[in-house]
């Protein structure tokens, strides 16, 4: 068995470089974090004749500073883990600037492939590159290929199979620098070999260059012995004044020029242009779509094309998740005994997790078209288009892409999104893009919206869904310019970015970026809204009634239907409380129209009873037919029925109010009494915090309808709607409310994973206090005004 | 007739020489990693809806950059002689 050869991936974002290990990979891939920082490491196993060749996805970057996390990652796995090769992928299309990356290689001395890409791509625009000088001009093996279309794969797999036998050595190829710089470099060295700290693990050459770089990880290694930092200090600082004085550039900037002028020379024999076909379908295609007028319109029709496709595509797949959990539910019913672990399974796991994984195909849709303006370079476009907007109030253009994710155009997840906020580099902007993408319209707070809209504003749906995407962008842009004017203030930042060429996705791609969030979502409800649904529900359900509440419930109900019994219009034809359940079940069948209640059987007078009342609870108006008995029966039990149920509420409530979350709710009527909500309100919000769809859920469960279907949401938006204590202004601002409040605990810890606990906590704080001032404006405004 | 000009003073579709970047430090840094170092050619490709950022053609690639970082750049343009 052959050694394992291990490769790393390098080159610039948009070189093509997911594409090449997806091709190499292929579904063989395992994501992880780089140790202690929130870098992605994509790796993968592949056998190749007979060789196992790991894969390594290093982040994508322009450089090796030490001034990026992404870029010191990269750097660091290079030189700690010594790849075998590193296969840098180099866009032919734009040879010079992705070359600047391989010089830098070069300088390291690691062993290099260059991975020459997107050769269709160069070829239309006219450029033509002779491999083969590239190869020996540079100094490295070259292979072109067109990952898109998995051309040059095997070649390059080929490849470094023979180059990995030949056991390739770190060979750090010095270029020139100018006289000045190159001289500065050799003292340095000296000065790094002769010292005791030297451990060899970088070519002294190479340390030497980044101190004059000033590159502070290099630069506080040597100032471990400091006599010997403050020695190459000097020779830094007198080189530094050197070239000011007689270039007016920084050596650092000279650096640079040489390293461009060492590609510019190599380019210059290497690469041919053939002016007549020089067509870039790219730039024509930005003169429109950037344009001034032409620009924006496309935009908001291509966002809202976005919101309609996902929209449409998944109104069936969500209504088959939907009979598949109800289904389930069925057979939880039938099969578990009625009693805790029966509640357990269908409100609390059931319930929870079924409700969030029944949006996975709103969130899968969305999440591909995202994919697809992503893939495309339109997404480059939008922030490009958005930055100036987006500067005003402290943001980003690039925040757009974690504010899209997160539901911007509704239904997406800040789960990916608070992922999505890494390509912001200053650390400040991040902040305050993480701080409000939980006030996008994630698809968890869809369900939320459909049933208070669908209750209270019917008339308007497509309306006020409008204004809420309005609102939550309104929010989240001047909650973010009040966090960059206070906490979070900060000097401006660059929009320094390429905009890569149009290129039409790959299915692949898609497939892959699409599934890689969706899993995301998927995966917080597997963990931890199973865990929060469990603990809601125990919350919900205990303890309860005391021993003697129940014995006195139990009492009344006795009494109630004692009367009932007893009443000479009833007396003779039901005589048995055991009768009860029989007629309960025979008048509910034929209320459903299930079946239609024979009138035979042991007890007629019971069957024809149930067939009056079902008919009378029907609004039938022909009674002339009716033994008038029947009738007076039927209408009593109709009135009894009511009084049991009213009954069956008020125990529930009783119930509730005596559980912890019902405790909590009460206690936080204090302060949510200016805002409009009792307690029932309360303990739904407080469920959202695991997931914003428990909302539904837990008012459904707190209205005492026991388990809310989706036939039965309607029956809740109609209770809501009769409740006194429920208008319009209490909906709207109920809906805000939930918009702004709390990120959902799965979002919580995504924070804290990026940045830490404290922002984390602070973001619950920050969005509770935004929600209630909202809320209470709202609330107040509407009240002033007479709604 | 040549003149050196500030980037953000370019008009659309014009072309020029970059001669100097006063940008220094980490927006130097990026300035340079991007190509754009003395004696590149450059064409303004075209600005955003509101002006800003600006998009420039270089080394076959587009970047775009704020104006305040196109002010840091200085190149050179052809303007026609006064007559």
């Amino acid at each position: 068995m052959n050694k394992k050869i291990t490769i790393a991936l390098s080159g610039n974002p948009n070189a093509g470089k997911t594409t090449v290990f997806n091709a190499i990979t292929g579904a063989r891939q395992h994501i992880a974090n780089y140790p202690g920082v929130t870098v992605e490491k994509k790796y993968g196993t592949i056998h190749h004749k007979g060789h196992a060749i790991e894969v390594v996805d290093l982040p994508g970057t322009y450089s090796l500073t030490a001034y990026s996390l992404e870029e010191l990652v990269a750097r660091n796995f290079v030189i700690d883990e010594r790849p075998d090769l590193v296969v840098d992928i180099v866009d032919a299309s734009s040879l010079e600037r992705h070359l600047y990356l391989a010089v830098q290689f070069k300088e390291l001395g690691v062993p290099l492939v260059i991975a020459l890409n997107m050769m269709d791509l160069a070829e239309s625009r006219g450029i033509i590159i002779d491999v083969e000088a590239l190869s020996s001009q540079f100094g490295a093996p070259v292979v072109p290929m067109v990952a898109r279309s998995n051309k040059g794969i095997q070649d390059l797999l080929d490849k470094v199979v023979s180059l990995a036998g030949e056991k390739p050595r770190w060979e750090p190829a010095p270029i020139s620098y100018g006289m000045d710089i190159d001289q500065a470099i050799a003292e340095i060295s000296g000065i790094i070999e002769r010292s005791e700290i030297y451990d060899r693990k970088y070519p002294s050459w190479w340390r030497a260059l980044k101190c004059l770089e000033m590159d502070s990880q290099i630069t506080d290694l040597l100032k471990r012995d400091p006599a010997l930092g403050r020695e190459i200090e000097l020779i830094c600082d007198s080189i530094y004044k050197h070239t000011m004085n007689t270039l007016e550039e920084e050596p650092e900037a000279i650096i640079a020029d040489h390293r461009y002028g060492y590609i510019a020379g190599i380019t210059k024999k290497v690469v041919k242009r053939k002016i007549e076909s020089r067509i870039n379908f790219s730039d024509k295609i930005d003169k429109v779509l950037t344009n001034r007028i032409i620009g924006p319109l496309a935009m908001i029709t291509v966002l809202y094309g976005m919101y309609s496709f996902t929209f449409w595509a998944s109104e069936l797949p969500i209504i088959w998740l939907e009979t598949l959990f109800d289904g389930l539910t069925a057979i939880v019913l039938a099969v578990v005994p009625e009693g805790m672990l029966q509640s357990l399974i269908v409100s609390g796991i059931i319930g929870g997790v079924g409700g969030v994984l029944g949006f996975v195909p709103l969130i899968m849709f969305m999440f591909f078209a995202i994919a697809i303006m992503e893939d495309s370079g339109y997404m480059a476009r939008i922030a490009y288009m958005l930055d100036r907007v987006l500067r005003w109030f402290g943001l980003h253009g690039n925040s757009v892409i974690a504010l899209i994710v997160s539901g911007g155009i509704s239904g997406g997840c800040a789960v990916p999104g608070v992922l999505a906020t890494r390509v912001l580099r200053d650390p400040k902007e991040r902040f305050a893009t993480l701080l409000v993408i939980p006030f996008m319209n994630c698809g968890a707070k869809l369900p939320v919206y459909a049933l208070l809209i669908g209750a209270f504003f019917s008339g308007d749906k497509a309306r006020i869904m409008f204004i809420l995407t309005l609102l939550s962008w309104i929010f989240a842009l001047f909650a973010a310019k009040v966090l960059r004017a206070t906490i979070l203030k900060g000097p401006k930042t660059s929009f320094v970015m390429e905009l890569p060429p149009y290129r039409a996705p790959t299915l692949r791609g898609l497939l892959i970026h699409t599934w890689e969030r969706t899993w995301q979502y998927i995966k917080k409800a597997g963990t931890v809204i199973l865990a929060f649904s469990v603990v809601l529900w125990a919350m919900m359900t205990f303890p309860g009634l005391s021993e003697k509440q129940m014995a006195d419930f139990e009492k009344e109900r006795k009494a109630l239907s004692e009367a009932f019994l007893s009443s000479p219009d009833v007396r003779g034809l039901i005589t048995s409380e055991k009768d009860l359940p029989a007629l309960n079940e025979r008048v509910r069948r034929a209320v459903n129209g299930k079946a239609s209640p024979g009138t035979s059987g042991d007890n007629r007078g019971l069957a024809m009873v149930a067939k009056a009342a079902s008919e009378l609870a029907q609004g039938e108006t022909d009674l002339e037919k009716w033994d008038q008995k029947y009738l007076r029966a039927a209408s009593q039990y109709l009135a009894f029925r009511t009084q049991i149920g009213y009954h069956e509420r008020v125990q529930q409530q009783t119930a509730l109010k005596g559980t912890v979350a019902g405790w909590i709710g009460q206690r936080l009527e204090t302060v949510t009494r200016p805002l409009g909500f009792e307690y029932r309100t309360n303990i739904a919000l407080l469920g959202g915090f695991a997931a914003k769809e428990v909302v539904v859920s837990t008012l459904g469960t707190a209205y005492s309808l026991g388990e809310v279907n989706p036939e039965e949401t309607g029956s809740l938006s109609e209770r809501l709607k009769r409740d006194p204590g429920w208008n319009p202004l209490q909906a709207f601002t109920l809906i805000v409310f939930t918009m702004l409040y709390v990120p959902c605990i799965a979002t919580v810890i995504s924070i804290r994973r990026e940045a830490s606990w404290a922002w984390a906590g602070f973001s619950v704080l920050f969005n509770l206090l935004v929600a209630y001032g909202v809320s209470l404006c709202i609330r107040q405004a509407g009240l002033a005004l007479g709604f | 007739m040549k003149k050196v000009i500030k980037m953000r003073e370019m008009s659309d579709n014009q072309r020029g020489i970059i001669k100097r970047i006063t940008a220094t430090g980490d927006m130097g840094r990026r300035l340079r990693e991007m190509g754009l170092v003395p004696e590149t050619a450059i064409k303004i490709q075209g600005r955003a809806p509101l002006r800003d950022p600006v998009a420039v053609k270089l080394r076959d690639f587009v970047l775009t950059l704020r104006n305040n970082e196109a002010s840091s750049i200085f190149v050179e343009v052809d303007v026609p002689d006064p007559e």
